[in-house]
């Protein structure tokens, strides 16, 4: 039995560091590549080369403007983070606090926007915002950041996602701070936001995560090099036909930091987060 | 309780119709666009109507069926693997007992950090013909020659099954780790003291009192894996020929990079909302099943 055991033991944890390695392995080979040439990298060297600086003064200076699209990403990154969790997070509360029929029904029927493809959106979208220019309305038009932002504004997952959180919110508190004679904004704002802080967490780091990495929407809507974001830098320099893998790692790793950083000082709230909405 | 209900009942539209206004916007009206779209041909600034004549044409097109052959191909084999192995690392990391469960546990989340077209790219690098994984393999002698990953039509499917697998099995195990929390050990406990056996316990207490995270897990990534695009399109670019390429890619390549053809386009996307919606429902079915 004991041997048995023992047994068992090893093969769980030689799964477990298996795993692990297979899953952290390209996160070492991508920082070892930060620092050869493109022959050393595509060579599957790994060894630590001596061209660190020299990758990264050449991803500065490349014409395909990597500093510029960092830029870019941050503010579209950001500006739909803020927006997102304002409209789902009040929609969501609204649902579930407000609970009358008509408005599950209206739920019900914004969860099915959750099946619907984005390939298939694509085209009406990008004809919809072309459709802008020449009007009144032209800077929200194809090739704006607006353009970019507004599809991804609000989702029916972040609506469910804070909904399911404001499942576990207990109703008597509302009932008390409409005798205390807060307006329902108010109890929204004093109440509500300050003990959903995991959920808000959670929903940053989803949707910071999402709009850092979009790619195919970006991809059709902005046209003009200057207004690129951070993936679409990369995967231009990824379909050059010589590309430089050296200075390619160092932009990985680069477009990897903000999220890795969101994701290890925010852990603990992603995790709790989750789990109050997984739960309800 | 009701009367004092129905009294606050309006209060709830100025906090969800924002939100309803966009999503109709941005999702359900370009939904029904497409929808006439599809019956539609032509040049973008003079389309006609022409009936069924799109998805008639899709039946005798060699490219969208290895587009959507390949799509369920991933489907039905990557979304399996990635699940269950999820659920595997997340019931190894469940046990108190276990040493360094922070470590590994960050460790195989840590994919998840990268954006989809970064480890894209890491992948083509780490298993280019000359890469680091061909060597690694030639060394330890499983293979006898290199493996073309990236341009032989079996092998560039593997890594592209492989890569999909990497970057989202952490993702899936978060959420199998807190359903698990849910689970009081005492069930376990039970389950020993009766005699159960690991893998028993696993098939007959993990996985019923999990379901309904498996149905959330398993719903998201068939959605996720009918759209895929970022990984296709920056590893293989759909190649070689269209041994790689999928139903996403195909009506990107249809709509900006060839001669622009919005109705065949759209017509295309379709098949990828009645796929998501049939094979949700049959999902959910199968979820409630034993309720």
């Amino acid at each position: 039995m004991r041997a048995k055991r023992t047994a068992l033991n090893t093969v769980k944890y030689l799964i477990l560091i298996i795993l692990s390695i297979v899953s952290v392995f390209p996160f070492f080979f991508m920082i070892v590549g930060m620092t050869n040439n493109s022959v050393a990298i595509t060579g599957g060297s790994l060894h630590f080369g001596s061209l660190l600086a020299d990758n990264f003064k050449h991803l500065f200076a490349s014409e395909l403007d990597f500093v510029g699209s960092l830029k870019n990403s941050a503010i579209i990154a950001v500006v739909t983070t803020a927006v997102a969790l304002c409209l789902s997070s009040l929609a969501g509360y609204g649902f579930e606090i407000y609970k009358t029929r008509r408005s599950e029904n209206i739920f019900n029927f914004l969860l099915l926007s959750m099946m619907v493809p984005f390939a298939a959106l694509m085209i009406p979208l990008y004809r919809m915002f072309s459709k802008l220019s020449g009007t009144p309305f032209q800077i929200f038009g194809v090739n704006s950041f607006y353009a970019v932002i507004i599809p991804t504004m609000t989702t029916a997952f972040l609506i469910f996602f804070f909904r399911q959180n404001a499942k576990s919110f207990p109703k008597e508190l509302v009932e008390s701070a409409r005798l205390d004679g807060l307006s329902e904004f108010q109890i929204f704002t004093h109440i509500y936001m300050p003990v959903s802080k995991n959920a808000y967490s959670a929903a940053a780091i989803i949707t910071f995560m999402t709009s850092w990495n979009n790619y195919l929407w970006p991809l059709v809507v902005l046209q003009s090099p200057e207004k690129r974001t951070v993936p679409l830098v990369l995967s231009a320099m990824g379909a050059s036909y010589t590309p430089d893998y050296g200075m390619m790692m160092c932009g990985i790793v680069l477009s990897t930091i903000p999220t890795a950083l969101l994701f290890f000082f925010m852990q603990k709230n992603f995790v709790q987060g989750m789990l109050g909405s997984v739960k309800g | 309780m009701k009367a004092k209900k129905s009294r606050l009942q309006k209060s709830g539209w100025p906090f969800f119709t924002p939100s309803v206004i966009i999503i109709s916007i941005t999702v359900f009206i370009p939904m029904i666009q497409a929808l006439i779209t599809s019956f539609q041909s032509g040049p973008p600034t003079n389309m006609q109507f022409t009936g069924l004549a799109n998805y008639q044409a899709m039946l005798h097109d060699a490219t969208f069926k290895s587009a959507a052959t390949n799509t369920f191909l991933y489907l039905i084999v990557q979304v399996p693997i990635m699940i269950f192995l999820a659920l595997i690392i997340s019931t190894l990391l469940n046990d108190h007992r276990l040493r360094f469960r922070g470590l590994f546990r960050t460790a195989i989340f840590l994919p998840c950090i990268t954006s989809l077209v970064s480890y894209s790219l890491l992948m083509k690098t780490i298993f280019a013909p000359t890469g680091i994984v061909n060597k690694l393999l030639l060394d330890v002698h499983l293979i006898g020659a290199r493996i073309q990953w990236l341009t032989d039509p079996f092998w560039a499917k593997v890594l592209i099954i492989f890569s999909i697998t990497w970057r989202w099995t952490g993702y899936n195990m978060i959420f199998f780790l807190s359903g698990l929390q849910n689970i009081s050990d005492e069930i376990y406990e039970a389950a020993e003291i009766d005699g159960s056996s690991k893998v028993h316990t696993f098939f007959h207490i993990t996985i019923p009192m999990l379901k309904p995270i498996i149905l959330f897990t398993t719903i998201t990534s068939t959605i996720g894996t009918l759209q895929l695009f970022d990984e296709v399109n920056n590893i293989t670019k759909g190649g070689p020929g269209n041994a790689t390429t999928t139903l996403s890619q195909y009506i990107y390549n249809l709509s900006y990079k060839y001669t622009p053809n919005f109705g065949y386009a759209a017509a295309v996307s379709f098949v990828i909302v009645v796929a998501i919606v049939i094979l949700t429902v049959i999902q959910m079915r199968l979820g409630r099943d034993d309720k």
